[in-house]
Formats: structure tokens, sequence, C-alpha cells
């Protein structure tokens, strides 16, 4: 059985008497373990295809099974559910809690997955530590560079141990060296086993995917795998050139 | 997310805000605190209201000789000269309402003591007047029997006479004082009684049994008769003052020989009700001045309402992250009714401690007596409790129902 399994799924906005079609019918299917990129130009329902998965929104019409739960016919409360301890995301803008450290931002989605307090700082702790940040866990965000605060983001996305890890735009708001330290460690979490999914238009970006989605006018153009580009490898190439 | 969980993180976002949060409490703040002092102030004045009923005696009437008419001509009030020891006698043998009845005469006089000398009022009494006036010797005793019927050079002081008298702070008790030239031994002071309900120093007097006043105080034409300055009526706890108001006035009419058509010759006041009216008139200001502080509570509130609206538009990108990683609407809702709460609750503590501080210094100024009702204190910060629940539902309920998708995207 797959992770992700979506049939004919649908999504019909009503703007100004007028039906748009963000998702005009969408059927695929992602295994566990798997490093996707969905690409495709603005309006093509890339980020409407993304808040489905999310469990963020509802669809029109279809089914989303995610680890063979139905999501469709849950209710607010159940979706806040799912998305608590499936699903961890990752913003362009990192959306993190400017009023408080980074140790209290990766806190937060086990606040709400009720973690008792005493268990919670060790795990924050840990999942910093993992994606490099184990020096900077009292830092608030505005204390932090861009790609670290990314990291925190990363951190709290993968705390409660998600199934999968949805990033949208990791790497809008980077420059081109901190976008590839952050693919690389998109990377090396994908190869510990985290599944991935990243929505971009930037072909660069989509180039450290293992399959890459392509969306227009809320259909899927093209499904493709190849292989992928090792962004250890490009980052260190990168420093070769800058030296 | 648990209780103390939302309560911490509301604690966070009010402290990231300290100066909103501070003005949005001022509103609450100035509630609680008008409503503390107001309550306080109201309070202490009704308190000193009862004091003074307290002080000039309760369930008191005072027989007056009345105005007379010789030949057309009206004199004032107190010119009659019909009301005599033998009415208060009468009185207190007749009616059986009457607790005491006590003769009184008043004449001012010129003490000196030494060096010092003061002008006062000589009030002659007998053995009931103290107990009319609910008032009691403090230093030294009180007139024996003997010494009311035989007319004793005896004198007991108000405090203000011996603080005029003896600035010194020597002990009065046992010293000889002259009145009109007439030597007199101090036997006791009274205790302090302070202002009567009508501003006049109830210290500033002295007190000598009634047979000295009438024969070695005032001017010889009234020594030998049994004319008395007024009659202080003590009603027995529960009975009808008015009811017993009456008897007295049918009584001295039937003693003084009045036809029908013929008006009285004296005039009875009932004290108490004067009292009684200031009394009234006390409580209204003291539901006046809570009333006009419970509105400044509401206003404060609704300033609550409007910067919670304020915070969750500001808020709503924190809001739609804490959606994505987990939180119900129900979380949401009761974080932002936290705050309010806590904003509120934090506004209506430190109103208290102004309000209490307010309520200080105008009954020190005042003079009037600190009440602090804690039943009102405790009360004041539940209200202002529940007026952030109040005014907080309606931006909280709001937050909880923004679209995650949309929240998110806001700038």
């Amino acid at each position: 059985m797959a992770l992700v399994e979506i049939v004919d799924l649908r999504k019909t906005y009503h703007l100004g008497g007028q039906d748009i079609h963000a998702l005009d019918g969408v059927s695929l299917q992602v295994e566990a373990g798997e490093f996707v990129a969905v690409m495709g130009p603005s309006g093509s329902g890339k980020s409407t295809f993304m808040n489905l998965v999310g469990c963020l929104d509802r669809p029109t019409a279809g089914t989303y099974r995610l680890d063979g739960e139905a999501i469709s016919t849950l209710s607010a409360d159940g979706l806040a559910a799912v998305r608590n301890r499936r699903i961890g995301f990752v913003f362009q803008q990192f959306h993190l809690i400017q009023e408080i450290n980074a140790v209290a931002n990766v806190e937060l989605p086990m606040i709400y997955a009720g973690q008792p307090r005493s268990l919670r700082r060790g795990m924050a702790i840990a999942a910093l530590s993992r994606v490099g940040l184990g020096d900077r866990l009292h830092h608030k965000p505005t204390e932090l560079s861009g790609g670290q605060q990314q990291r925190v983001a990363i951190a709290r996305a993968l705390v409660n141990k998600p199934a999968i890890l949805l990033a949208d735009e990791p790497t809008g708001a980077l420059d081109s060296r901190t976008s590839l330290d952050i693919m690389a460690l998109f990377q090396t979490l994908h190869r510990d086993g985290v599944t991935v999914i990243v929505v971009t238009h930037e072909p660069d970006v989509a180039a450290f995917a293992s399959r890459v989605i392509h969306f227009r006018d809320g259909r899927i153009l093209k499904d493709s795998t190849h292989q992928p580009r090792d962004a250890a490898v490009a980052l260190a190439q990168l420093e070769g050139e800058a030296a | 997310m648990s209780f103390y969980e939302a309560l911490l993180s509301a604690l966070q976002a009010l402290n990231a805000h300290k100066q909103r949060a501070a003005l949005t409490m001022l509103g609450i703040i100035i509630g609680v605190a008008a409503v503390i002092a107001m309550v306080a102030i109201g309070g202490g004045a009704r308190q000193q209201v009862a004091a003074q009923i307290r002080s000039l005696g309760a369930n008191l009437l005072i027989v007056l000789p009345g105005n007379i008419t010789l030949t057309g001509v009206r004199l004032g009030s107190g010119a009659s000269n019909t009301l005599t020891d033998l009415d208060a006698e009468a009185i207190m043998r007749e009616i059986s309402s009457v607790q005491t009845s006590a003769p009184t005469l008043r004449p001012s006089v010129q003490i000196v003591a030494d060096s010092q000398n003061w002008a006062s009022f000589a009030f002659g009494i007998t053995e009931g007047y103290f107990e009319a006036r609910e008032w009691e010797v403090e230093i030294g005793r009180s007139f024996t029997p003997e010494e009311i019927q035989r007319g004793g050079q005896v004198v007991i002081l108000g405090w203000t006479v011996v603080q005029n008298l003896f600035p010194g702070g020597e002990d009065p008790v046992g010293q000889t004082i002259r009145l009109r030239n007439v030597p007199m031994t101090v036997i006791g002071i009274m205790a302090r009684k302070g202002q009567s309900a009508l501003g006049t120093d109830q210290d500033d007097a002295v007190f000598v049994p009634l047979t000295t006043a009438r024969s070695r105080l005032t001017g010889t034409n009234r020594a030998n008769s049994r004319q008395v300055g007024s009659i202080m009526v003590k009603v027995h706890e529960g009975e009808d003052l008015n009811a017993a108001l009456e008897e007295v006035r049918q009584l001295l009419r039937q003693r003084h020989r009045l036809q029908p058509d013929q008006d009285d010759d004296f005039t009875i006041r009932n004290l108490s009700e004067i009292a009684a009216t200031r009394e009234a008139s006390a409580n209204t200001l003291a539901w006046l001045l809570a009333a006009v502080a419970a509105v400044s509570l509401i206003v404060g509130g609704i300033g609550i309402m409007n910067i919670m609206l304020v915070s969750v538009t500001e808020r709503t990108r924190e809001i739609g992250l804490r959606m994505a990683v987990g939180a119900r609407p129900g979380d949401i809702m009761r974080q932002f009714l936290i705050e309010a709460t806590v904003l509120a609750a934090i506004g209506g503590i430190i109103g208290v401690i102004l309000g209490i501080g307010a309520a200080e210094a105008v009954s020190t100024k005042a003079g009037w007596p600190l009440l602090i009702d804690p039943l009102i204190v405790i009360g004041a910060v539940i209200f202002s409790g529940f007026v952030g629940i109040f005014f907080g539902w309606y931006p909280a309920w709001n937050a909880s129902r923004l679209n995650p998708v949309e929240a998110l995207r806001s700038a």
C-alpha cells in the first residue's frame, strides 16, 4: 500500500460567479521513502495540491488516503490531528514565532500533541542537533540567519516524526549557497528514510529529487523519475569555484 | 494543549507586547480601582453617618421649649419657660416606651483654671443624661445621686475643654476650677465623642448636676423655678419612635393645660430621623459611585475586545502556523481567550492595589474609617476576569475560525 493514495482529486473555487478548477482530477501515489518534487508555473495547481496533501484544506471531490486513512471525511479537529502527527511543514517564509527561541519553536508541535514538558525539551534539542543547530538552541529567530531559521523550521517539522515532510518553496527566500545547504539537508533526511515532497518552480531545486511531477492547469502534465543530483557535491563545487 | 501551556503562551504573547498590554489593561485598572475606591469611600461615608447617629444617641427625642406669642409679638423658639424637670419626670413615669428622660439646662460659662480660661457650655444634667446620649465618663467618675440631688460643686469636663484648660497635659481630676467664678472640683473627664451630625463639637462642654447649674450658674430669676432648657427622651430599642413622640406630645399638652385650639408651647425633635435621611442620601451616593465605576469597567472590557481583534489580525500568520503544526480550532480559541482573561485579571489585580491606595488616601484625608470589604476586592478581580472572557470571546472565536491556508498566506 502506498503512503499517499490520491484518486481523481478536485478542488473548485467560486470566484466572482465563476468556477475555477484549481485541481481538475489528479490521481497519483507516493511510496514511503520517496523524494518527490512538484513543479509547475504559478496557477498550475501545485499549491492547491500541497494544501490538500498537507490536510490544510479539503478537496471538493475525490479521495485522499494517507497511510491508509481516508482524509477527505475528517472533521476540522481530525485534520488538525493528522497535520500534527503525520505531516511536517516547511514554508518559504519559515513561519517561526518571533517572540520565542529555537527550542520553544520546535516544541510547538509537541505541545499540540500533548507531550509532557519533561520529554519535549530533550526531543526538541535532538531535532535541532539533527539539523546542525545544536549550538543555537536559545537564539530567537531574529538572531539567526535565513538558513538557520529554515533549519529550525525543518527541526520543527521533524520533531513529531511525521510520515511526510512537506516543503513549499523551501529555498525561495534563501541565497543559492544556503539553498544548496538546505537541499543537502533534505537529501540527508531522505537517505535516513524520511519521505520528502518539495513544491518548487525552480528546476535547479527539483533536480535534487528522484521523482518530478509537473502540474499545469490543475492536471498532471508529466510524472518522471531520474537520477538525482547530489546537493553535497554541488555545494563542494560551488565552494571550489569561490576558492 | 493543556491549560497551563495556554497560560504560558498567553503570558509570552503579552510579554512580547508589553506597552500594548499595559495600555489595554489601563481601562480595566481604572475600572477596578474606581469600583474599589468608590465602594470604600461610599462605605466610609455611610459608616461616618452611622457613627454620627450613634454619637447622637439612638432612639432619641429632644423636647425644646416652644415659641410663644405675647400680645401679638412672636418670640423665638425657647422663649416659653413652661418646660420643667417635673415634665421630664412625668415623661419617664407615665410613658412605658421611654427608657430614660433627662432634663437639661445649658448656660454658657466662662471657665477659669489657674492661668487658662475658656468659654463653653455647662450642661446641667441628671442621672439619665449620659445614658440617653450613650456617653461615658472615661477618666474619674460620674455624679453620685446625692451630688445631683443636693447640687454638689463638682464638674465633669469634655475633652476639648480639658485640652484648652490644661494644655500642659496635667491631670485635671481633683483640681478646682471656676465656672462663673463658682469653684468646682473636677471629678471626671468624658470619653471623646467628636462632631455631632450638625457639625458642632460635642466635646466642647462641661457637665454639672442640674440643681447646681440652676442655683449657681443661671440668672437669679430662674434660680428657684424648675424650668429646664430641654429634655432628652430616650425610647426603648425597638419601640416606635413616632408613636412615643406623639405620646410625649399629648402628655405635655395635658400637663401644660393647653386647650385643643392652642398650639404646642414646646417642640419635639426626632434627631434619628435627620440622621436616617443623611444615611439614605449617603447610601444613594455610594450606589451611584459604584454604578459609575462599573460602567468604566465595561468600557475597559470593550478596550480589551478592540485590542484582541487587532492582535488576532496581526497574528494571523502565527495562527495559521499553529494550525499547520496541529492546533485545533479549540486550541486557538482557548489561547486567545486566556490571553484576554489574563490581561483583564492582571489589570484587575493592579486596579485593586491602586483602588485600595486611593481609598486609603481619601479616608485619611476625610478622617473616615477605611472600609474595604474583601468580598468586594475578590468580586472585582473575578468580575474583571469575566469581563476578559466576555469581551475576549468574539476575537478568540474569530481567530479559531480562520482558514489555515489563507492565514498562512496573509502578509
